[in-house]
Formats: structure tokens, sequence, C-alpha cells
């Protein structure tokens, strides 16, 4: 069942020099129960496409969409109603996530109070609760302690504990495990796999990386220049990926090509904000380009639920 | 325990501090182109008497002999006696203190309840018009001399309202026909003591003019202080962070963004309390306040050493434990201080 469904979403900001396209144009389709990876370089709009969701984009924003639906209410209507009750957010970097001078007992407790009717003693009992599902060994200290006083990694669990409080059945991810050690990030990641299936959540999990994809997410969608470009189960994405972009990703990763090789990188970079784009947004960084790419807007390639937008046909992907 | 080394270290600093000054109110007295044997001897004395004067306050000792014998003096709280009036300053200090101690408490407490709530509210809504109207305003408190600020406010509800009283600490029914037995030296904490209730709520409203008067200015500036420091919390992550979780706007600015904001906040108690001490000078005049700031003025104006320098050591005490307690204060705010 889709519980987020999002067609031809666009955020844009209006400055003195002109309007700045944060998202142009992004689709997404989210079933209940599944984590949905969102991948693509800095300033693709990963984030600002998880803001538009939780309805803090910044003031004067404007956000369109041809359909913005979770669970059947309109998010440009609803974000800020559903914000903190359905809809969750993990952010990048949790030691700036956490109020530095409350202790984190007052943190949860204010969580909880703000959205489950139970007496002071109850709430204490399940802030330590939460904390122990999300795999911190001594719930009580950590609830005595402050921010400063807790690990990175314990921090991302104080975080997520709080994101269960609210009751959310939908987290948004927002890079979770950049700020963290390796080791850590991995923990992160099967603590929330494992509340994934515990607990019936969906979680949106915005990412450059793609070992975060591979190891973590069900389904995956690829933004470049604040479209969404190709989509589909992770396996196929990663394996046997349809966009030529998604492709110039997977060999820039430092595994793909043979040991001791320079990197691949991709030559160029992504076009300015505020600049319009006719055809496909990767056609001067594309070394497949046509001339009818940067001409007109790619028509939709499809392999059962794998989909992706370029001129290319699909046997050539 | 990092919090208790931190109290123990800023305790010992303000130790120091005292001890300086002490030292500085002795060598002022030394250098001041004034001879105390002349002023204690009197007026118009003769050779004789200043002789006499300078042997009974044993002027003619050594210096390194003098500074013991007033340190020690100002330790046990022996401030001696005043040139002029021959009373024994401890016994003046005792009623004067409290005094200006009771203007300074409730004028800093006043300042803090207007400019703190203001503060939050201009930064919340920065740019609109609560934020204009209490910018506004807080320049016009800064800006406004007291002795205006004290005669309008007098004007307003002493004399066209009549609320208020115009002046005094305690109205004569009481001061005269039935005076508090003095404990504390507090009027509305001995009122408390004796079980009267009328005469604390006549303590009460004779301290509200002249609070309001001295708070005007602390006020503005804990306004401005708390505003910018609230604009600059505001666009945290951990606030954006605190709005997805789904908490309450009054929750995320007064129980989350504000704790963020208390520093300048309780640097402005600091400010607003030394500035009650000794500034109130004019204040303490227009409503008729008998407090430190008459008292030093008066001591000023005759040169009258003992009673300046005891002011001086009494003040700076209680300016030091005050800032030692906005000290702890903070670090009690925001756990981090006592770490750094």
């Amino acid at each position: 069942m889709t519980l987020l469904d999002v067609r031809n979403l666009s955020v844009s900001i209006p400055t003195p020099e002109g309007d700045v396209h944060a998202v142009r144009s992004v689709d997404l389709s989210i079933e209940r129960g599944e984590i949905h990876g969102v991948i693509g370089e800095s300033g693709c709009g990963k984030t600002m496409t998880g803001m538009a969701m939780l309805g803090l984009v910044p003031q004067g924003a404007r956000i369109a969409a041809d359909r913005f639906h979770f669970d059947g209410e309109d998010l440009s209507e609803n974000a800020s109603r559903l914000r903190g009750r359905r809809i969750g957010l993990i952010s990048q970097d949790p030691a700036a996530a956490l109020n530095p001078v409350l202790s984190i007992a007052r943190q949860m407790d204010d969580v909880l109070s703000a959205h489950r009717d139970m007496p002071r003693q109850t709430r204490h009992a399940e802030a330590a609760a939460l904390l122990a599902a999300t795999g911190l060994p001594d719930p009580e200290k950590v609830l005595k302690s402050y921010p400063h006083q807790l690990s990175g990694g314990m921090q991302q669990r104080v975080v997520i504990a709080q994101a269960l409080a609210t009751g959310a059945d939908f987290l948004i991810a927002d890079e979770p495990t950049t700020a963290l050690d390796v080791s850590v990030g991995a923990q992160v990641l099967a603590l929330l796999r494992r509340l994934v299936s515990e607990r019936g959540l969906t979680v949106l999990m915005i990412t450059h990386d793609m070992d975060v994809i591979a190891e973590a997410c069900d389904r995956a969608t690829v933004l470049y220049a604040g479209r969404s470009v190709e989509t589909g189960p992770v396996d196929d994405v990663l394996r046997r990926p349809g966009h030529p972009y998604t492709r110039a990703l997977l060999a820039a990763l430092p595994d793909a090509g043979p040991h001791g090789a320079r990197l691949a990188a991709i030559e160029g970079s992504i076009p300015p904000p505020r600049i319009a784009i006719a055809g496909c947004a990767f056609a001067p960084r594309c070394p497949q380009a046509m001339l009818v790419c940067a001409a007109e807007p790619p028509p939709m390639r499809a392999r059962a639920t794998h989909r992706w937008l370029c001129h290319l046909p699909e046997d050539a992907a | 325990m990092e919090l208790l080394r931190y109290i123990l270290r800023r305790t010992v600093l303000s130790a120091f501090v005292v001890v300086g000054v002490t030292f500085l109110v002795f060598v002022v007295a030394q250098v001041v182109p004034s001879d105390p044997a002349a002023l204690y001897a009197g007026p118009r004395p003769t050779a004789e008497q200043i002789e006499k004067a300078r042997q009974e306050l044993n002027l003619d000792a050594p210096l390194p002999a003098r500074f013991a014998t007033f340190a020690a003096a100002m330790a046990t709280g022996d401030f001696g006696v005043s040139y002029k009036s021959r009373r024994l300053i401890a016994e003046d200090l005792r009623s004067y203190l409290p005094a200006t101690l009771e203007l300074a408490v409730f004028s800093t407490g006043l300042a803090l309840l207007i400019g703190i709530p203001l503060g939050v509210l201009a930064a919340a809504r920065q740019g609109k018009w609560p934020d204009r109207l209490g910018s506004f305003s807080s320049i016009a408190a800064v800006a406004m001399p007291t002795f205006f600020l004290a005669m309008i406010l007098q004007l307003v509800f002493a004399q066209w309202l009549g609320i208020l009283p115009l002046s005094g600490r305690l109205s004569r029914e009481i001061s005269i026909s039935a005076p508090l037995p003095m404990v504390t030296g507090f009027n509305m904490i001995d009122a408390l003591l004796a079980g009267r209730i009328d005469a604390f709520g006549n303590a009460l409203t004779h301290l509200i003019l002249p609070a309001l008067t001295l708070a005007s200015y602390p006020a503005g500036v804990a306004m401005r202080l708390t505003r910018s420091a609230m604009i600059e919390i505001l666009e945290r992550r951990h606030v954006a962070a605190a709005r997805a979780l789904g908490l309450s706007e009054p929750r995320i600015l007064f129980g989350h963004a504000l704790p963020n904001a208390m520093g300048p906040a309780l640097t402005v108690i600091g400010l607003s309390f030394a500035y009650a001490l000794t500034g109130a000078v004019l204040v303490e005049i227009i409503f008729a306040w008998p407090g430190l700031g008459r008292y030093v003025s008066e001591a000023i104006l005759a040169k009258d050493f003992p009673v300046i320098a005891a002011v001086t050591m009494v003040v700076t005490i209680c300016y030091v434990v005050m800032n030692l307690m906005i000290d702890i204060a903070q670090a009690l705010v925001d756990p981090r201080v006592a770490l750094s």
C-alpha cells in the first residue's frame, strides 16, 4: 500500500536575484514498511524534498505538486499538523539536533507530553523504554545526561528515540550516518532496519552514500538537479542502473575500479539552481549525450517497477 | 563534581577581588588631598586639636601597619566612626543597606520580568509590530533620564490616580504610630515576621514606584540582549528539530530556546544590580528613600572618608556575591559552562 505519493513536486525560493529551484520535479512513491533511499549529490534537492514533507521549508518558499499525498491526506495543507504526529525527522547531525542545555530526560519528556496523554511517572518509564529500544544500554543514566556527555552514536539513538516518542510511523532520516564513524553508522542503520520490521515504520532515507542505499534500503530514488531521474528496487538500481547519472555515481565508488587505479569522477558540476533547464539536466556531463538530450525532456523508460528518465533506448541501459 | 570545582574556583577568585578592592580603598585614602585629622577634629580646629585627632586616628603609624589595621577592621565589620556625625558607621549601614538592597533586588527582578518576555516576543515576531513596538520601548526605557521618569510616575500614580504613595519607605501611620520591630532591616520581611499584613502591603506599595524607575534602564537592556540572543538561537538546528518533533511554539520559545539565551539575560542581572546599588542616588533622593546612595553622596560632599570606604567595601561585597551567584546560576542553566 502506498503511504507517500508524490508527483511532480517542486520547491522554489524567491530571492532578489531570481527564483532558486531547490526542487524542480520529484516523483516519489513509498510503500508502507519499506526503507526508501533518496540519493544524489549535494544541492540536488534531497533535503529540501524532506523538509517540504515536514512543512519546514524556508519562509516564502513555494511548494507545488500534481500530487502530494501522505496516507490519503494532502501534505501541502496538512504538513505542519502531521509533522511530529505521524511524520518524524532524524536529522543529519545529532549533536546539533539536541538542545545543549537541557537534559535528555527533559527533551524526551517534552516530546512525550506533547503527544501522549500520560502521567509524569509513566512518561519517565516510557522514555527509558524508548531509549532501551534504540539499543542504549543504560537508559536511566542516559536520561540524566546532557547531550555533550554522550557519544555521537548515542546522540543519534536519542534522536531516533525522540522520533519514536512522537508516535510517528513515517520517519525522514536525513543523512543519519554522515556525522558518525563508519562502524557506528552501520549500527544505526541496523537499528533503523530493526525498528522498521518491529514497529512497522516506513523510512525515507536521504543520503549521498551508495553504501547506505545498498546496506539499508529496499527501494531507491536517484535525484539530479532537483529531479527524480531513476527509481526502483535497490537491486535493480545498483546492478542494472538505467540512467547514465546513476551509472556514473556507481562508477565513482572507490571499490568500483581496479585496485590502485585513479578514482573515477563525474566531469563537470550540477547546473546552478537558478537557471531553467529545457532538456535532460545531466546532458552536459553525460558521456552518451545526444543532440536531443539538451533540447527535450527525456521520456520515461521502464523495466517492471524500475523506471528512469532518459533519451537512450531501454536496451542501451 | 565539575560543578563543585567550578563553584570553588569562582569563590576563590571572588575573594581575591574583595582583597584587591580593600587595598585600593586604602591607597585612595592616602592620596586624596585632604587631611583626615583636620576633618575629624571638627570645624575650624586648632593645631592642637588636629594633633590630638592625628594621634587618635593613629595616622603617624607606618603605612603597612595602618593597612593591616584597616584590613582587619574591614574584615570584622568595624567600619569606624563617621568624621562628620561621629556615629558608628556599622550602625548606619544596618538601616541603609537593607533599604538599598530591597530596592536593588526588587528593581532587578522587575527588569528581568519585563525585559526577558518582551525580548522573547520580539524575537519570535521579528520585524512585525510586536518587535517594532518592543524595540521602540526598549530604546525609550534606556534613554529616559531617571529623574524625568520618576516625576512622570509620581505624577500619574501618586498625584492623579492616587493609588501609590509619593515617596518614603513606609507611611507615617506605620513608621511612627506602630513601628515594625527591626530584625532584618528589610521592611517586607520584618512585617511578615511580625505577622503584620498591613505593614507588608504598605512597604510593598512604597517600593513599586522607585523600583519601576530603577528598572527602566536594565529592562531595556535585558530586552535588547534577550532579543538578539533569541534570534540567533531560533536559527539553530535543534529548534528546527523541536518543531519537527511537533512541540508547541510557546514550548519551543520558552522551554527550549530561552534556556539557551539565558546567559546574556543573566549578565543583565549583574549590571542592573550594580546600577541599582550606587547609581540609585537620584532615585533615592527623589523618592526620599533612606538608602546607601543618599548616605554616600552626603559623605562624598563632606569628604567623610570612613563612610566612603565602608560603603565602597559593602557595595563591592554585595556586587561580588551577586556575580558569584550569577556565575553559579549560569553553570546550573548550561552544564557546559562548568567545563570551560
